[in-house]
């Protein structure tokens, strides 16, 4: 076998790992996190409140008009000169789900918008409070209608992960970096930790059509 | 007629979209076991008004006050109880049945009575099934809303009502949406209904429905009421200019 290939097998496992115990979970820590403050934001958003909707609209084109980078970089290294010091995996924990959240946030106002006014109507007069029938009806209609969008949101952030590179979080791409750094071969090793991302994407974009699926049980087609 | 008990006072209703004045002070009274049909043109306010008995739109004034106490004055602010309380009266059966599609037919009907009433879910799928029974769609049960027909759609839209056991049942065009040969099935429902004694309230523009089955007739054009009287009254001698021409649009849609 040729030094490449060797290269190649015996920076597998190392590369695998940073996936399996940096990318991964703090994708899903991110997602999950970030989908609960999206809901919230929507929420907020659709608010009759002005203060909560206004508030609500600025975290989001906050955080839609700047770059995730800046937004990690300004957490892990700028907050430490204001005093508040954060470990490089809270850190990133942190700038994802605040991502995912602003973004998440608009797919979720649009889903509920898309729900007709009579099912809201329809809710009322079976006598449902303005707290139960989000709950009861609308939300599980727009759960149907966001999973498109929300698994692009899912899918961006399982790359965007390689960003906490940066702030020296053990993942994939770390990995991939540092052994291209030591053996120099860096063409290999890229490639390599590109062919790993995406079938992680592969993998966990399935999950979306079986989502579909069970969600679209009810709908005429 | 006028010998049933008061079910329901509306005094002065009023109600604006913007600068659009839809309802100009009006009186609707309905009393227990009766059937009142609202008519008239597009835009005339029966809409409204029909949707402001069911706190689905607020009015700017008047008073409405319900047979047991309930009282409501709409020149101040609508209190959140006060709108959970009205829909504790009434339940509208839409145009367009607007039957939750996540849910099957008998989750449809069990939703309220289950999630508002607390009613034991026992009791609540053994009176659904028995409602559902009574409308024929027994073996429909535990399919979803849209492979019914608009027909059948539009009857779990009424029994998700008469689940919800209210004072009053409130009809919005109930046939309106549906293909004509399908509005029998839903019209003889209703009548049914009628017969047994529930009080409706019915905005439709079926006089032969409004003749068999109305005990009152309220015409209404322009936010006002034009006027009201019995059916065989309504129809074969209306008072009113504007109710003649309506009632002869509706009848003879060609003019001839």
């Amino acid at each position: 076998m040729n030094d490449e290939a060797q290269l190649l097998l015996d920076s597998f496992w190392p590369i695998l790992r940073g996936g399996l115990t940096g990318t991964i979970p703090l994708t899903l820590a991110s997602f999950a996190i970030g989908l609960a403050l999206a809901l919230v934001v929507a929420l907020m958003r659709l608010s009759k409140n002005r203060i909560l909707s206004g508030l609500a609209r600025f975290y989001v084109s906050l955080i839609r008009g700047t770059p995730l980078l800046v937004q990690l970089f300004i957490i892990f290294y700028g907050l430490p000169s204001i005093g508040v010091l954060i470990d490089p995996w809270p850190s990133a924990v942190i700038a994802f789900s605040l991502n995912v959240g602003g973004y998440a946030a608009e797919i979720i106002r649009a889903a509920i918008l898309s729900v007709p006014r009579g099912q809201w109507e329809a809710a009322y007069t079976i006598g449902m409070s303005d707290r139960r029938a989000p709950v009861r009806v609308i939300l599980p209609q727009a759960a149907r209608v966001s999973v498109p969008p929300l698994s692009n949101t899912f899918i961006s952030l399982v790359k965007d992960t390689s960003l906490a590179s940066v702030i020296l979080v053990t993942e994939l791409f770390r990995e991939a970096q540092q052994i291209a750094a030591f053996s120099q071969e860096f063409m290999l090793l890229y490639a390599e930790a590109a062919a790993v991302y995406w079938v992680f994407c592969l993998v966990l974009s399935s999950g979306q059509s079986v989502l579909e699926k069970r969600l679209d049980r009810y709908v005429a087609r | 007629m006028s010998h049933g008990e008061l079910l329901l006072q509306a005094r002065g209703l009023s109600k604006s979209f913007g600068d659009l004045q839809v309802l100009r002070s009006i009186d609707l009274t309905v009393r227990k076991g009766t059937v009142t049909v609202l008519m008239g043109p597009s835009g005339s306010g029966k809409t409204t008004v029909l949707r402001s008995l069911n706190g689905l739109e607020t009015p700017d004034g008047g008073t409405i006050e319900f047979a047991g106490g309930l009282s409501l004055d709409f020149s101040k602010p609508l209190k959140k109880a006060g709108r959970l309380a009205m829909r504790d009266q009434s339940a509208m059966v839409f145009q367009q049945h607007n039957l939750f599609p996540h849910r099957t037919v008998l989750e449809n009907v069990i939703e309220g009575p289950i999630q508002v009433q607390r009613v034991p879910k026992t009791q609540a799928v053994a009176q659904a099934e028995a409602l559902l029974d009574r409308v024929g769609l027994s073996d429909k049960k535990d399919v979803h809303p849209f492979q019914l027909s608009g027909g059948q759609q539009q009857r779990v839209g009424i029994v998700r009502a008469l689940a919800m056991k209210p004072s009053l049942l409130l009809f919005d065009e109930p046939t309106s949406a549906l293909d004509p040969e399908l509005v029998g099935d839903v019209l003889s429902v209703i009548k049914e209904l009628a017969d047994e004694g529930w009080t409706m309230v019915v905005v439709t523009h079926e006089v032969t429905f409004a003749r068999a089955v109305a005990d009152e007739v309220v015409f209404m054009d322009g936010g006002v009421v034009v006027e009201r009287s019995a059916p065989k009254e309504m129809f074969s001698n209306p008072r009113h200019d504007r109710t003649r021409k309506f009632l002869d649009r509706i009848l003879n849609p060609l003019g001839d």
